[in-house]
């Protein structure tokens, strides 16, 4: 039973570290505080919902959602640069508007109402149905199966390996396609933009072009995140991005922590990890018995609070054990000194 | 190379903080030419720097770089023939990026930046032989994080990513002042020579006389937003600090009083 229910949350957790690496792009390579991303996520689910409802091949309306995401950054990013806005209040005005608008967006799917709060998407078909009807046919899945039951002796198996693999693909193209933009002209600005916006103002660039590009990639990719997850869970509901910014925070933190930041390549890497370790942590807890799925979102800010808190902790006492270390030397010294004295 | 008519700025106009920053400034500059700036606190030095850099526009008066009118031009738009070194070392680099990506922002100041590499192959050969001028090992460091660097070195670093795009106009406000004396020294060497090889137009603010005697072609001396007084290259060879502090007595009618300016 653990088995297939931490394959699942592997699963989730591959697809939410999309988003992850969104918030990524914000909160640290631009050092914009980003909150948009509690309404783009839902943007993305519902615009890809919506279309998938209305008949649309699930690719094309996933296509459409991660540009509806880049719109919505965009804007958090005309509010902070054109509106001169603070950045968290940009966001959290975008983030308010976009409840508005994912419930119209998700409207559009309704027959006799104008506004609309969830999608089921039960009998729809999505990137992954359409995904296993072609690995469905090439018998992967019953060798897994086989060998896990057979081989390790394991009395369940997932019920299919098609989802992990097409998910796991999605995301390595995506860190992969960020590291390499982050090493071009444009990304070495948008990083500089977050390092020290003087600075680069003085080699040609605008850093008002640069905000708002990196806010929108950054929302785009959390809408593909978002339309994924509808996807995935079948379901798209106006609610389902409540928090997330805390959980992308929690991803960056938890994968930066555990696998350092010394270069994009690590840091992208830990990210994802980040993103994975957080579902898998949110599973184990949902088992403890005491605890109900309702306080998610109180360990998540645990979390997060924790991991911020004990990084500070740990290297205050190393600072004092190096002192203490010193200071006997320096003792040690001054008795060997005052030995050669006498 | 640069051209600077009737420009006037006053600030917090209309309140009683009112200051009148910079009073009819006219300057010329000849391609080549080197100009050092001297003058006490509030002079207006920085503020023209800000008003050749585009930070800040004039209330009237016009900029002209290179035969072109830049006094509306946004900052970014005018860096492409700007480079400039701030007096804080920490300014004019990014420190969570290596050397390499740092000279490789600072290359493509003249291009449109676009989706290719930043560090090409055939750039980090440039950016070897360019850091190798230097003398500060930095060649062999190019993967290192520029927060690493000591101030001097990143003030070196920054003088190079200013320089080596060959601007217009170089601008050098007081980028020596923040430095320990021996290190100071290296970097005021660096600007000598890398001034002369790429034979930049320069205008330098200091507060330190000697400094602006010993380097450069031209002086001038700024005191409330005015040029007093401006010194030619035929007669900067001759001079000394008390010729300048005689001449500040003599326009002005009263003391030099900044210490500042003497010890630097």
């Amino acid at each position: 039973m653990l088995f297939t229910a931490l394959f699942g949350s592997v699963e989730q957790g591959i697809i939410y570290a999309i988003m992850a690496l969104g918030v990524y792009l914000t909160f640290r390579v631009l050092d914009f505080p980003d909150l948009t991303v509690d309404g783009s996520f839902v943007t993305g689910a519902a615009t890809a919902a919506m279309m998938i409802v209305l008949g649309y091949h699930p690719i094309l309306a996933t296509i459409t959602a991660i540009v509806a995401g880049f719109i919505a950054g965009c804007m958090t990013g005309l509010l902070h640069t054109k509106g001169k806005i603070n950045p968290l209040l940009s966001g959290i005005l975008m983030m308010i508007a976009l409840y508005s608008i994912n419930l119209r967006i998700m409207g559009l799917t309704a027959e006799n109402a104008i506004v609309r709060p969830n999608i089921p998407l039960l009998n729809s078909d999505t990137v992954f149905t359409q995904f296993q009807s072609f690995w469905g046919n090439l018998g992967i899945d019953t060798a897994l199966t086989d060998f896990l039951k057979n081989t390790l002796g394991l009395k369940t198996a997932p019920s299919t390996w098609g989802t992990i693999i097409i998910v796991l693909i999605i995301t390595l193209a995506i860190k992969f396609i960020a590291d390499w933009f982050l090493k071009t002209e444009v990304g070495l600005a948008i990083r500089a933009t977050g390092d020290n916006k003087r600075m680069i103002r003085s080699f040609s660039a605008n850093t008002d072009t640069l905000i708002v590009l990196g806010l929108g990639l950054s929302n785009a990719l959390v809408a593909f995140s978002g339309a994924l997850i509808a996807q995935y869970s079948k379901f798209a509901d106006v609610n389902m991005g409540i928090g997330m910014i805390v959980i992308g925070l929690a991803s960056v933190i938890i994968g930066e922590a555990i696998f350092g930041t010394k270069t994009i390549f690590r840091t992208t890497l830990a990210v994802v990890a980040g993103a994975i370790i957080y579902r898998i942590i949110y599973a184990v807890a949902l088992r403890i018995e005491w605890l109900d799925t309702g306080d998610m979102k109180l360990i998540t800010a645990v979390i997060v609070i924790l991991a911020l808190v004990i990084p500070q902790v740990l290297e205050k006492q190393r600072e004092k054990k190096r002192k203490a270390k010193r200071r006997i030397e320096r003792q040690h010294e001054l008795a060997q000194g005052g030995n050669r004295l006498a | 190379m640069l051209k600077l008519e009737g420009i006037n700025k006053i600030f917090n106009e209309g309140t009683p903080d009112e200051k009148i920053a910079l009073d009819n400034i006219n300057l010329h500059l000849a391609p080549g030419d080197f100009v050092t700036i001297i003058g006490s606190n509030g002079a207006g030095k920085s503020t023209m720097m800000n008003m050749i850099s585009g930070a800040l526009t004039p209330d009237f008066g016009s900029v002209t770089i290179a035969d072109q009118e830049v006094t509306r031009l946004p900052e970014y738009k005018r860096s492409k023939y700007i480079g400039r070194v701030f007096q804080d070392p920490m300014a004019g680099t990014a420190p969570t990026m290596t050397i390499e990506e740092n000279l490789a922002i600072a290359y493509s100041r003249n291009t449109k930046r676009g989706l290719r590499g930043g560090v090409s192959r055939s750039r980090k050969d440039f950016f070897r032989t360019s850091l190798e001028k230097l003398h500060l090992n930095l060649e062999n460091r190019l993967n290192a994080k520029v927060g690493m660097l000591s101030g001097g070195e990143r003030q070196a670093l920054s003088l190079l990513m200013a320089t080596f795009t060959r601007p217009a106009i170089l601008l050098l406000d007081e980028h020596t002042a923040a430095l320990d004396p021996s290190r100071a020294e290296l970097i005021t060497n660096l600007t000598k020579q890398l001034v002369e090889e790429n034979q930049l137009t320069t205008l330098m603010v200091t507060h330190n006389m000697q400094q602006a005697i010993d380097l450069g072609n031209r002086l001038i001396m700024m005191d409330k937003g005015q040029i007093i007084l401006s010194i030619d290259e035929e007669k900067k060879p001759n001079l000394t600090i008390p010729d300048l502090m005689a001449e500040f007595e003599n326009i002005r009618g009263e003391k030099m009083n900044s210490d500042r300016a003497l010890l630097g």
